[in-house]
């Protein structure tokens, strides 16, 4: 029975419960609502939460501790002779999956029976022909071990999604018989059905916990994975980054400092196209220009920050890269060798970070009040005096605050680095030259691989945890600097 | 503290004898032009803001529209019965034995008996398999499939329009120029001279790519057949999920902590989490993803099931931001007023508060979803792209679970293939997704015009 049928009768049985549950509750007050603690709304409603939560609630425990059984208990069978040279338990499990899922869609197709799928005794070469015949995709070699293995996966996933499903049935319908059988006039069915209402918004709520526990984790247990690979200190202090994927181990450097330093520079040069160009528009956005102007040049400077970072991606490689090597390439001053570089990129994620800097200055200043400005004005400064001595100044933490936040943005910005900065890691000065930086190296390190224990894709998890680091004391020490600012004036 | 009442020594005053008071001094002058100067910087950086912005949308719109159209070759094809039914049953097994390769000919057949008919025609092209060059490798499977649908037609002379190949395409562009002809072997100056005569005569002509915006990803080499209509369904299977699952967690969740969170550590960690994964990058989303729904609970790669949990857990944030600002902004008189005549908090807030609050949690929740929409860098980490997104979904869940590309992942990936022809695929892209944002961007701001009260 698939997934969703399954769900689709809970949800018949707690609909059916609602509507049985208020004509409990009804008949019990002899037909007149105002006999009955809470509306009847309320008595429905309980016998529908009591179907759906419990039920529901076990479906997902079930749907993620299943698998986990399941691969346990499957990977016990695995010998260490099936696992070949080069290869490792992950890989020979996902070729016990597909062998697996290869025999359900040939069983389903017709190709072969069921109880040829079950037999024990199957010849493994001989099964994976017939499986390749009925079109199922079975790349590794198939030994009798692994034959055996996908056979017991089969079975134990079939028994315990049966199980499954009867028990999530058992509870919906315990469910339904508790909150009908709790039904009468003097139950409190409205504190009861808010008392639940409320635990699935605190769980709701709880979700922004799990998804911080979620990143810390998975970048926490492969990051250790990876030290345990790969030298601590060679990472932290290496200054090459040439991973090899075909030699394994040893022939791989995988040293962070030259991407940081890719990160770093970019991430400057954005910064020095950002700023001043950012404070400079929102000061005049705020203290000079007439509301036409503000209305205008306010939204038309948001849309930059509306468009995707794909976009401003495509720009740096297609538009910008290859106009900055007409002018700085071989045919110009020669300083650049092709149409990716620090500057292309630097350039491009400054323009896109204009609005960032220009919106959260504007604000910042806004927020000065406006006795000071009177005050200075009042004593015969002209206004860029007043802005200058009075206004930046008192807003100077607020925007120290904003390029903080614009910086870690920069620095975590993927997609404009991954199209506009190049691929080789460097050392170099020149922001002519290409280079790259942690996140394109991620990004790079993990495309189009599912396995991860070689270091050069475990790598890539260390470089996250990395940034995470960076960028979350960025925003932290930003938040908190904004934060003790506006309390200022509050 | 400011300038002018900085030096007070004795030229001051020496100064303010010699001119009139309705005259302005050095100094003055230089005040004033410093503040002129001061003031053109701000229009200067706003110029320079609003000219990146000129420049980015002339780039798109130029290198992105040649994408909207396509050259097609019109030529009538002679369907020969010998050659795709030989045994002259109609079976429709024995006709999907012939290949591509049988359909081939008859095209350049068809395309050579045109140019000879043609007059004042001249080349020096002398053989049918000499105009090969100038079709579409994909040409051929659009015949074959044209021809198994209607197998009634074998035998006839069919008016067909043939896909151009991408050189003769980007000829017709000016992207292809002879120059660059020269050093290719894909097709000759002698193809080009030919191409500009059947211009002229109007077989070869430029039309409205419908193909582009409904068709198929193709594959490295044949760019003139890539269409971005796959990948929309992609995007559209995501953005159903991250809609279905980041609007309720988000409206529960604010709900939670703007109404009934009492001041304590727990909710104090929640709000401290909800910030800073506002700001946490995009890529680390992707980490997530790729270590928890696929290495963990081996979901499906490529999935838009897999991506749209990713981009929900990284739109949550925005939803909840902008949802509680929302619940802010409903005046506590309200809430008095129901609690006044005997509602509970709960019916308080679900009976009055959040309806009076549901046009803002849905404009928030429109921008939340044009933000994933664009997002790029962690569906390259789900393996959203590498993968040639041929195929429509057959259905529902295979929409969810088969592997798909995306819109913004399916751009990233024509950008990285060689042949320039995909670069005005890229482009063309972008002009669709921007498309789609602006679209979402002006519902936004007309329900906020519309429905947003203010109070």
């Amino acid at each position: 029975m698939p997934l969703s049928l399954l769900i689709a009768i809970i949800l018949i049985i707690g609909v059916v419960g609602y509507v049985l549950g208020r004509r409990r509750a009804m008949a019990s007050a002899g037909g007149d609502s105002r006999g009955l603690h809470s509306l009847p709304v309320y008595y429905g409603s309980n016998v529908l939460l009591s179907v759906l939560v419990p039920a529901f609630a076990f479906i997902i425990i079930a749907l993620i501790v299943i698998p986990l059984y399941i691969d346990t208990h499957v990977s016990a069978m695995i010998t260490e002779a099936d696992i070949g040279e080069g290869s490792s338990l992950g890989l020979v499990m996902a070729e016990v999956r597909r062998v697996a899922e290869g025999l359900d869609n040939a069983v389903a197709m017709g190709a072969i029976s069921d109880e040829m799928a079950r037999n024990a005794g199957a010849n493994a070469s001989d099964m994976a022909q017939r499986l390749r015949d009925a079109g199922q995709v079975i790349t590794g070699e198939v030994t009798g071990n692994i034959l055996a293995a996908a056979q017991e996966y089969r079975a134990t996933s079939k028994i315990l999604h049966v199980g499954m499903i009867v028990m999530a049935l058992v509870i919906a319908l315990g469910g339904f018989a508790f909150g009908y059988r709790r039904t009468e006039k003097d139950f409190r069915a409205r504190n009861v059905v808010e008392r639940v209402i409320l635990a699935i918004l605190i769980a709701a709520a709880s979700v922004a916990i799990l998804t911080t526990i979620g990143i810390i984790l998975s970048l926490i247990f492969n990051t250790i994975e990876f030290f345990r690979i790969y030298p601590f200190t060679e990472f932290f202090f290496g200054l090459n980054w040439s991973p090899s994927f075909s030699g394994r181990g040893g022939s791989s450097e995988l040293g962070f400092v030259p991407l940081l330093w890719g990160t770093l520079y970019i991430s400057f040069i954005a910064l020095s196209v950002a700023v001043p160009i950012g404070l400079f528009a929102a000061v005049y956005l705020s203290e000079y220009a007439s509301p036409r102007v503000r209305s205008v040049a306010k939204p038309a400077l948001e849309v930059l920050a509306g468009i995707p970072t794909i976009v401003y991606g495509l720009f740096a490689l297609l538009t910008i890269g290859p106009m900055l090597t007409t002018v700085f390439g071989r045919d110009g001053l020669g300083w650049m060798g092709g149409a990716s570089s620090v500057m292309t990129a630097g350039l491009v994620m400054g323009i896109m970070l204009i609005p960032f800097v220009s919106s959260l200055s504007d604000d910042i200043i806004n927020a000065v009040p406006q006795a000071m400005r009177d005050g200075s004005l009042g004593l015969g400064a002209t206004k860029s005096e007043t802005i200058k001595q009075v206004i930046l100044p008192a807003a100077l933490p607020g925007i120290v605050g904003a390029i903080l936040l614009a910086a870690s943005r920069a620095i975590g910005e993927t997609m404009i680095v991954v199209m506009g900065a190049g691929a080789a890691a460097r050392l170099s000065l020149n922001p002519f030259e290409a280079m790259t930086t942690v996140t394109a190296k991620i990004v790079s390190q993990l495309t189009g691989d599912s396995d991860f224990s070689s270091p050069e894709a475990l790598v890539a998890f260390a470089l996250g945890m990395s940034l995470f680091v960076i960028t979350l004391g960025m925003n932290i020490l930003a938040l908190h600097i904004v934060q003790k600012y506006r309390e200022q004036y509050d | 503290m400011t300038d002018a009442t900085a030096p007070m020594g004795a030229d001051v005053p020496k100064k303010a004898r010699k001119s009139s008071l309705y005259g302005t001094d050095d100094r003055t002058k230089k005040r004033n032009a410093a503040e002129k100067r001061f003031q053109m910087y701000g229009i200067a950086a706003i110029g320079i803001g609003i000219f990146f912005l000129v420049i980015l949308l002339v780039s798109i719109v130029r290198s992105g529209v040649p994408a909207f159209t396509q050259t097609f070759i019109e030529v009538p094809v002679y369907l020969n019965e010998e050659v795709l039914d030989p045994n002259g049953n109609r079976d429709p097994d024995d006709l999907r034995r012939v290949s591509t390769f049988g359909y081939a000919p008859l095209i350049d057949q068809a395309i050579f008996n045109q140019v000879q008919q043609t007059e004042g025609l001249t080349t020096t092209l002398e053989d049918a398999s000499d105009m090969r060059k100038m079709v579409s490798a994909s040409a051929p499977a659009i015949l074959r499939d044209y021809v198994l649908a209607n197998p009634d037609e074998i035998g006839e002379t069919v008016d067909f329009r043939i896909l151009a190949a991408s050189r003769v395409d980007g000829y017709m562009k000016d992207r292809v120029t002879r120059e660059s002809v020269a050093r290719d072997k894909n097709i000759d100056a002698a193809h080009l001279d030919l191409v500009d005569q059947l211009v002229e005569a109007g077989t070869i002509k430029r039309e409205f790519n419908w193909d582009f915006i409904t068709g198929a990803d193709a594959s490295e080499n044949r760019p003139e057949q890539a269409g971005i209509g796959v990948a929309m369904i992609g995007s559209f299977f995501m953005m159903l999920v991250v809609l279905v699952l980041s609007l309720p967690i988000g409206v529960a969740a604010s709900i939670y902590l703007e109404e009934f969170a009492p001041k304590n550590r727990f909710t104090d960690l929640i709000e401290v989490n909800i910030s800073n994964l506002a700001a946490v990058p995009s890529i680390v989303f992707g980490i997530l993803g790729l270590a928890v729904f696929i290495q963990f609970a081996h979901l499906p790669q490529s999935a838009p099931l897999v991506g749209g949990l990713v981009l929900t857990l990284m739109t949550l944030p925005t939803i909840i931001i902008s949802t509680r600002a929302s619940l802010k902004a409903v005046p506590p008189s309200i809430r008095d007023a129901a609690l006044g005549v005997g509602a509970s908090k709960m019916q308080a807030v679900f009976h009055h508060v959040l309806p009076l609050a549901a046009p803002g949690i849905l404009t928030g929740t429109i921008i939340g979803l044009a933000q994933a929409l664009g997002e790029t860098a962690p569906l390259l980490l789900i393996g959203m792209v590498g993968y040639i997104a041929t195929n429509y979904p057959e259905g529902i869940a295979s929409g969810f679970l088969d592997p798909n590309s995306s819109m913004p992942a399916q751009i990233y990936e024509w950008s990285k293939r060689a042949d320039p022809a995909y670069y005005e695929r890229a482009w063309g892209g972008i002009i669709i997704l921007l498309l789609f944002l602006m679209t979402m961007n002006i519902i936004a701001i007309i329900l906020r015009r519309r429905f947003e009260r203010r109070w």
